[in-house]
């Protein structure tokens, strides 16, 4: 038995994608070539480009792909900062949430580190959504200092959508970027409608591959690159461009966002049913994720008096693939700062888990974990506790 | 079997993980964090606590095919391990962390949460062999001499030793390696760790001043005599020679050793080379690897008080509390904090903690 409970980590590849993906990678050109094959595979990209900002609701020239979802939010929060700071010294304050991705966080507190920065974090209510009481007291005080501000578009942990379009509004003339990273076709994203300046997408969590990604940037505006080299991206990102790779991430998408209504009511069903299945099975759960409006498929839930590694160890071992928090880079785990966050104890954080659940997951599968549940929950507990006594 | 294969990154624990593969156990490898703050990389042979390993650890797994995960035990490894190191230091003791580390750590910590989650014991690479007798599981030393390592294993109690397993006692190093090479295991040529784990420099004496200071005190001899001063009473070992920085030179050109480290006057005591001699050693807290010997009868066996020292033979006996052993032979230099491990001929009876010396 395998069941796949992690969507939220990266999601299968759909077959549209495979087959775009599949087809594309046999063509010879590089985009950047003035030649025959060189202007073909750029037609393609341009395809795609163009579809893609269809999708996202965005000017083709607004999409600049890059390698990978942390390189965008890369891109967005240090050119935002060296932009702010070249413009006016003053401006070195940088506002995120309390729980956005690491992606995010770890350029941020890199910039504080090496570059005087100061970051401000929003605290995050018992909602799961941020404080915009506290946004917008900040934007009143300090506004002329904020060189940008980044929200995540829904949180990866709690599934919460955060008020994006408070942000903007509160916001004015400050930039502003979101992680729509989760977002991005399991709930409606339209980064024009939103008036956002900046966002981020990934192909690997809407069925496209893994190493591409788009950071969405209003037209006009020009941010420092990290990468140097061919200019490829409206100079701010270089790099041969990645055909395959993009044409596959527009399948992907265009598959996503057509079936999005469909795949959001059967995924959001079967989240619904494992959670009232689980408090069933292991009635002292405590259920931290948010049910709307949220992602579809994102259950989070502490297991008092276990470990999550524990927890993942027994369940890999049933065949059921989940996660927690993050791991340092030895591989140590670590509470999650999400849950930290939210005001969760690091005990608890300590012992909860995020499943999330896709639109390959089937009703059956939910009965098959949730028949294994309070077994691993026990066997859990039991290890937990001889730790506790030593 | 279920059973939890630690995996330190090194040839070893990969090839007796494989090993128990082979042996039809249901294997998952563990990877131990023991330090909070992890080297990136190895510096030379030292240590078991970088990314580098726990990345190597993963590798062998993956080669193995069994699912691999990493535990966080760096709070245990302080408070069990570090923290004891350094408070037997304080008080003029010199312990063996390895030794500490086993009891506490690798067939305790981890092997008490592999019993909670359903798993019946722990593999490691150790090289000791273990035979199952009318007594239970009994311990003995390694076929390979210049690998065996029954002398740090010598705190299992019965319990632990029942839920042990050391698939390499059998084999020879050389014999481990090219097994390694051909599994396909690239740390077959990895080299072996050597010092303190987590003295990542391999500098000891300096690591400990950092934590215990470096307060001046005198050398002295066994008249009370100052010879010279030190920077650090516990960064001497009994028996030490060199590098003493004596000031006043010796009588007749003698060599003078190490006799003693008083850490309450900070005073280190020099002296001959007589004077070290020990023919009596007590050892407290003892842990028997087996069956329990008659108590206070004199038996004969062997007494072993360093990692790659020799067997010395003795007779010994105990009163439950201590083991008391009177050497054949006296043995010169012989340092309290060590551990005291007797054999009968290649069986491991039991161990402590040596606690005076006669």
């Amino acid at each position: 038995m395998t069941i796949y409970l992690d969507h939220a980590a990266t999601a299968p590849i759909n077959d549209a994608a495979i087959a775009a993906l599949t087809e594309q990678v046999k063509k010879l050109g590089n985009a950047s070539s003035v030649h025959n094959q060189g202007r073909s595979v750029r037609k393609d990209v341009e395809d795609a480009r163009h579809l893609l900002s269809e999708l996202v609701g965005c000017n083709p020239s607004e999409v600049i792909f890059t390698g990978s979802g942390t390189e965008a939010n890369n891109l967005a929060i240090k050119g935002f900062y060296w932009k702010a700071i070249a413009a006016d010294p003053k401006r070195k304050v940088i506002v995120t949430s309390a729980f956005e991705h690491h992606a995010i966080l770890d350029p941020v507190e890199w910039l504080v580190e090496h570059e005087g920065a100061e970051q401000i974090l929003i605290p995050i209510t018992k909602a799961g959504t941020i404080d915009l009481d506290f946004l917008k007291d900040l934007i009143a005080k300090r506004g002329p200092e904020i060189a940008v501000i980044s929200v995540m578009h829904s949180n990866n942990e709690l599934g919460s959508l955060q008020p994006i379009d408070e942000v903007v509004k509160f916001a004015g003339s400050i930039p502003v970027h979101t992680d729509a990273v989760q977002s991005f076709g399991k709930v409606n994203f339209n980064f024009a409608e939103l008036k956002l300046t900046a966002a981020t997408i990934s192909a690997h969590k809407v069925g496209g591959p893994l190493g591409i990604a788009a950071l969405i940037l209003e037209r006009g505006l020009d941010l420092t690159p990290i990468l140097h080299g061919g200019g490829q991206e409206r100079e701010i990102r270089s790099g041969t461009l990645n055909a395959p790779a993009i044409v596959s991430f527009a399948a992907a998408a265009k598959s996503a966002i057509e079936n999005r209504e469909t795949n959001f009511k059967k995924v959001r069903e079967l989240r619904d049913y494992f959670i009232s299945k689980l408090q069933t099975a292991v009635p002292d759960v405590v259920i931290n994720s948010v049910s709307d409006p949220a992602l579809p498929g994102i259950v989070n839930a502490t297991f008092p008096g276990t470990e999550s590694d524990a927890l993942l160890l027994l369940l890999d071992s049933e065949g059921i693939s989940a996660s927690a928090g993050s791991a340092c880079s030895a591989g140590v785990p670590r509470p999650s700062h999400v849950l930290l966050a939210l005001g969760i104890s690091e005990s608890d954080a300590d012992a909860s888990l995020r499943i999330s659940i896709g639109t390959t997951n089937t009703k059956e599968e939910i009965d098959q974990v949730i028949a294994v549940f309070p077994s691993v929950v026990e066997r859990a507990r039991a290890a937990f506790a001889v730790s506790k006594l030593a | 079997m279920k059973l939890i294969a630690a995996m330190s990154g090194g040839v070893d624990s990969a090839v007796a993980a494989a090993r128990a593969v082979d042996a039809g156990h249901e294997v998952v490898g563990v990877h131990l964090a023991l330090s909070s703050n992890p080297q990136k990389y190895r510096s030379g042979a030292r240590g078991c606590c970088t990314i580098e390993d726990s990345h190597d650890a993963r590798r062998a797994a993956d080669v193995i095919g069994i699912p691999f995960y990493i535990w966080d035990m760096a709070e245990e490894f302080h408070d069990g391990v570090v923290e004891n190191f350094l408070s037997e230091y304080a008080s003029g003791r010199t312990p063996n962390p390895c030794l500490r580390c086993n009891e506490k750590i690798k067939f305790a910590a981890v092997l008490d949460r592999a019993k909670g989650l359903g798993f019946d014991g722990v593999i490691t690479g150790h090289y000791a062999q273990m035979r199952e007798s009318a007594e239970g599981r009994l311990m003995y030393r390694a076929e390979d001499p210049g690998k065996d390592q029954s002398y740090v294993l010598a705190v299992l109690n019965s319990e632990q030793l029942a839920g042990a397993h050391f698939p390499l006692g059998d084999t020879h190093k050389e014999d481990v390696r090219i097994e390694a090479k051909k599994r396909g295991l690239y740390v077959a040529n990895k080299p072996d760790s050597h010092d303190i784990c987590f003295v990542p420099s391999g500098d000891n004496a300096g690591w400990l001043r950092d934590r215990l200071g470096s307060e001046v005190g005198a050398i002295v001899d066994e008249a009370g005599n100052k010879l010279g001063e030190h920077k650090g009473a516990y960064t001497y070992t009994i028996g030490q020679r060199r590098g003493l920085g004596l000031t006043v030179p010796a009588e007749g050109g003698v060599p003078r050793y190490v006799l003693k480290i008083e850490p309450k006057t900070n005073t280190v005591v020099v002296g001959e080379h007589e004077s070290l001699a020990v023919s009596k050693i007590f050892g407290e807290k003892p842990i028997w690897c087996g069956p329990v010997p008659v108590s206070n009868t004199a038996l004969r066996g062997f007494a072993q008080v360093r990692a790659h020292g020799s067997p010395l033979a003795c007779s010994y006996s105990h009163d439950g509390l201590e083991i008391k052993v009177e050497l054949d032979e006296p043995l010169f230099g012989l340092a309290t904090g060590q551990g005291l491990v007797i054999y009968d001929g290649d069986r491991v009876v039991g161990s402590a903690t040596v606690a005076q010396t006669e």
